[in-house]
């Protein structure tokens, strides 16, 4: 437990030291989000139809983005190798990764997308919709990811690879978590739909690690 | 204290060391020679359990490592190529993870260790800022926090000034005397004062 | 964690053993799919009778549905080698699940194709966002992600072991993919109708299609057989055995 403690509080302040890991993926998020007004229409009938997706789609390729880096540095600088030889467990130093990258990306896109609900003409019932999938739907993501970025963190060119081998997981959030966003937007009731957001991180956060950990073990091997 | 027995390790179908036996007793230091390619990082990966893929057998304090994997990882400390340092954290940062790493084998704090290395007013420096000689001090003084019985170094001694080479022999040889073990590989020359030290040479 | 297993399960360990066994079983699954897709294709696109509805066109789920049934069965089937091969350290496992995965990416990609082919003269489109299709082609890049993990490695073993740990997590995703998949399906084309889902199809219609499903799983084991030998005689290339076989065959 203290391990878990002491692998966020370092993430976090590593995070901390170099800012543009924290603001990077917000950035893409916006500019990803401006693309659309430009590439379809700025009419506010088509956008706000078409919010809930382009968010949600957004948010999930800010997250896959951020997360090629999120054992590279460990790799390289021989931090994860010092982890394999001490008596510490790699499972919960993935852990412990997983939940500082959720909490600088996740987390802060979550925050960040009420204002780009609103550019998009989200209408404003749905906004807690938003936040609320986003809240439940990325940590599962960042799980997920996770694993890819363990199994390619050893490779030259893993980062084509991370898209590759995590969106086709990726897809039963991206349709609840839209779908949340949707049914918000028609002043359905989001409980059932957050409810399986929160099944699906149970499940993935009852089997990632393991996943992560083996995959962290093997790329160490290598 | 350790003991190999016929060990044998094959990288992309080729042989890199076969029947290697040696053991190791309290208080040696043992030098891997070789040259590039001869498989000492293999086999000193092999011994702190990074690699798995060899055919043979290690023994630490007469139980086979492979059972006892964990208790094994606990008295062990080994520094390889990439030392694990974060350019980012400061050396005090980095060198209080890696006391976490090893909750039970600390000795020393970190700031003698700091002053003791020539590191004394840089505590609060982000070691990317600090020169390539100062940051391998950093993992030099890790050594000096260290209570592990069993060393394991790959390379110490590159990038160090004279005297940082000196100093860290000097603490090589103290760890010894003090009833460690110490496996490293160099091609540097150990001018030792005793017969601790043993080689071995993977070309043969 | 130790689990005792039968004695054949650790001949199968065996790179030599398994392919003289492999060697042995090889002719008659290739007579058997032989025979059985014949008879399949002869059956259920000549003599069996036309759906009332689709009239002649249904005639394509002789190939249709016995490809996504092995596309699945592939995936499980290199799931459970790779799992095997993980836990009891086996090369074979490995070996076996690795030559499973470009014919179960094959078998997703027939399946796609003749449902697109389908689709023309029963929706009007050569593509519909239908759930069944959807789920083929999530399947379809699952294989993608393991043939690419596979080829990204240059060290075999770890190749084997990373696309067994992504097969592991694909297996587990799969039925929440189809779940979702479907669940998306109705919210956006309520009551569709769905390939393959019919309801009630006489014995004249299914049991041609019960010979080609099996004659898939025939044919499906009669090609995995030899890419698994082909990859033992490439990995074992300086045991004695291969060069035994080598040098017999020279």
């Amino acid at each position: 437990m203290n391990f878990l403690l002491a692998t966020i509080r370092r993430e976090l302040l590593l995070a901390f030291r170099n800012r543009s890991e924290i603001i990077n993926p917000l950035a893409f998020f916006v500019i990803v989000i401006a693309l659309f007004p430009l590439a379809v229409s700025p009419e506010a009938s088509v956008l706000a139809n078409i919010a809930p997706g382009i968010l949600w789609v957004a948010a999930l390729l800010a997250t896959l983005l951020s997360l090629e880096s999120l054992f590279k540095q460990d790799f390289e600088d021989g931090s994860l190798e010092q982890i394999m030889v001490s008596p510490q467990s790699l499972l919960l130093l993935s852990i412990g990764k997983v939940i500082s990258h959720w909490l600088i990306s996740g987390f802060l896109l979550a925050l960040l997308s009420p204002l780009l609900g609103i550019m998009l003409f989200l209408p404003p019932i749905a906004i807690g919709a938003l936040v609320s999938s986003l809240l439940l739907g990325t940590p599962t993501l960042s799980l997920i990811g996770a694993i890819g970025a363990g199994l390619t963190v050893g490779l030259r060119k893993g980062g084509m690879l991370i898209s590759l081998l995590v969106l086709p997981l990726y897809m039963p959030v991206l349709i609840f978590g839209a779908g949340t966003v949707q049914a918000g937007v028609m002043g359905l009731p989001i409980g059932g739909y957050l409810a399986i957001l929160g099944a699906m991180l149970v499940l993935s956060l009852m089997l990632a690690p393991f996943a992560i950990a083996a995959a962290l073990r093997l790329s160490i091997r290598g | 204290m350790l003991s190999v027995l016929n060990l044998a390790c094959e990288r992309d179908n080729r042989m890199l060391f076969n029947q290697l036996n040696f053991s190791l007793a309290v208080g040696e230091i043992l030098q891997i020679e070789g040259q590039n390619g001869s498989g000492k990082t293999s086999l000193l990966r092999i011994l702190c359990g990074l690699a798995t893929s060899f055919e043979g057998e290690i023994h630490w304090q007469d139980l086979n490592v492979q059972d006892k994997l964990s208790t094994y990882l606990a008295s062990i400390l080994y520094v390889g190529h990439h030392p694990g340092i974060k350019s980012s954290l400061t050396a005090e940062e980095n060198l209080r993870w890696m006391q976490q790493l090893h909750p039970h084998l600390n000795k020393g704090s970190i700031s003698e260790a700091l002053q003791k290395v020539g590191l004394y007013g840089y505590e609060d420096v982000p070691c990317y800022a600090l020169s390539a000689g100062q940051q391998r001090r950093v993992g030099l003084a890790r050594l000096y926090l260290s209570n592990h019985p069993l060393w394991i170094l790959d390379e110490p001694f590159t990038a160090l000034d004279k005297r940082g080479v000196m100093e860290k022999e000097q603490l090589i040889v103290e760890h010894a005397t003090q009833g460690g073990c110490v496996i490293l590989t160099t091609h540097h020359d150990f001018e030792l004062p005793d017969q601790r030290l043993r080689k071995i040479n993977l070309d043969q | 964690m130790k689990i005792t297993m039968p004695r054949w399960f650790y001949q199968l360990a065996s790179p030599k053993w398994c392919y003289d066994i492999l060697g042995m079983l090889s002719p008659w699954l290739g007579l058997a799919a032989l025979i059985l897709l014949s008879v399949g294709v002869v059956w259920g696109l000549v003599f069996a009778p036309p759906d009332y509805q689709q009239g002649n066109s249904y005639r394509i789920i002789y190939i249709h549905v016995p490809s996504a049934i092995l596309a699945q069965s592939c995936f499980m089937l290199m799931a459970v080698a790779g799992a095997i091969g993980m836990i009891w350290k086996m090369k074979v496992a490995h070996i076996v699940a690795k030559s499973a995965a470009p014919i179960g990416a094959s078998m997703t990609i027939i399946a796609l194709s003749t449902g697109a082919i389908w689709g023309k003269p029963t929706w009007g489109a050569w593509w519909v966002w239908d759930a069944r299709l959807t789920s083929m082609l999530i399947l379809f890049f699952l294989y993608i992600g393991i043939i690419a993990l596979y080829s990204a490695f240059e060290n075999k073993a770890s190749g084997d072991q990373a696309a067994a740990i992504l097969s592991l997590v694909g297996i587990v995703n799969i039925p929440i993919i189809k779940y979702s998949v479907e669940w998306w399906n109705t919210l956006h084309q309520p009551a569709s109708f769905t390939l393959t889902k019919k309801p009630a199809m006489p014995p004249e219609m299914w049991l041609p299609l019960l010979v080609m499903v099996l004659g898939y799983y025939c044919f499906f084991a009669f090609v995995l057989i030899g890419r698994t030998r082909i990859e033992l005689l490439e990995r074992e290339q300086k045991s004695g055995w291969v060069s035994a076989i080598i040098n017999e065959a020279r």
